[in-house]
């Protein structure tokens, strides 16, 4: 995030955080373990959001490997997600 | 914050939590149970976060951290500071 935006030190409200991902690839976590993959085009105050260039991701919990099995489902050019199924908005996440 | 009871005395109210604890390590616990440890930036009246920092663990393992995260606030069940 070391970008000549930078306003003040800190974000002054949540929403601030995503205003700087704007046109940035993001990693969105949505509800039924979901995620999705793409760069951000606009959102908006419900966190309706419109992604360019997306690959969407169902993990499917998977009793004999421990961790959930990933499946890859999908990819479109633009998506429009509805806000009430975002749970988390981040830059592209780091697998730990 | 819109507070019903004015009058609420030396209480404080939840917001006023909130705000107080802006800048420190806090948890996240979420509906779906995923917690989310970090640092907290900033909270707004529809309990959305923005956190620095941020681990998240899954059934008490670690799974992945990032660096900001923003978390819509319908999804919060609680904010502890730690």
């Amino acid at each position: 995030m070391a970008d000549a935006r930078e306003e003040g030190t800190a974000v002054s409200e949540p929403l601030d955080l995503v205003r700087l991902l704007l046109d940035e690839v993001v990693c969105v976590k949505l509800r039924g373990d979901r995620e999705l993959k793409g760069r951000l085009h606009a959102y908006d105050s419900h966190c309706n959001l419109v992604l360019g260039d997306v690959e969407e991701t169902i993990y499917v919990a998977d009793d004999e490997d421990e961790e959930n099995a990933k499946t890859v489902s999908r990819k479109s050019e633009m998506l429009f997600v509805r806000g009430d199924s975002v749970v988390l908005i981040s830059p592209q996440a780091r697998p730990f | 914050m819109e507070n019903g009871a004015a009058t609420q005395g030396e209480g404080k109210d939840p917001s006023g939590f909130l705000s107080e604890i802006i800048g420190n390590p806090v948890t996240v616990k979420l509906n779906s149970g995923v917690v989310y440890k970090g640092e907290l930036q900033s909270v707004d009246g529809y309990m959305n976060i923005a956190l620095e920092k941020t681990e998240e663990y899954v059934s008490g393992a670690k799974r992945r951290s990032y660096g900001d995260a923003f978390v819509r606030g319908n999804n919060v069940m609680y904010i502890s500071a730690d």
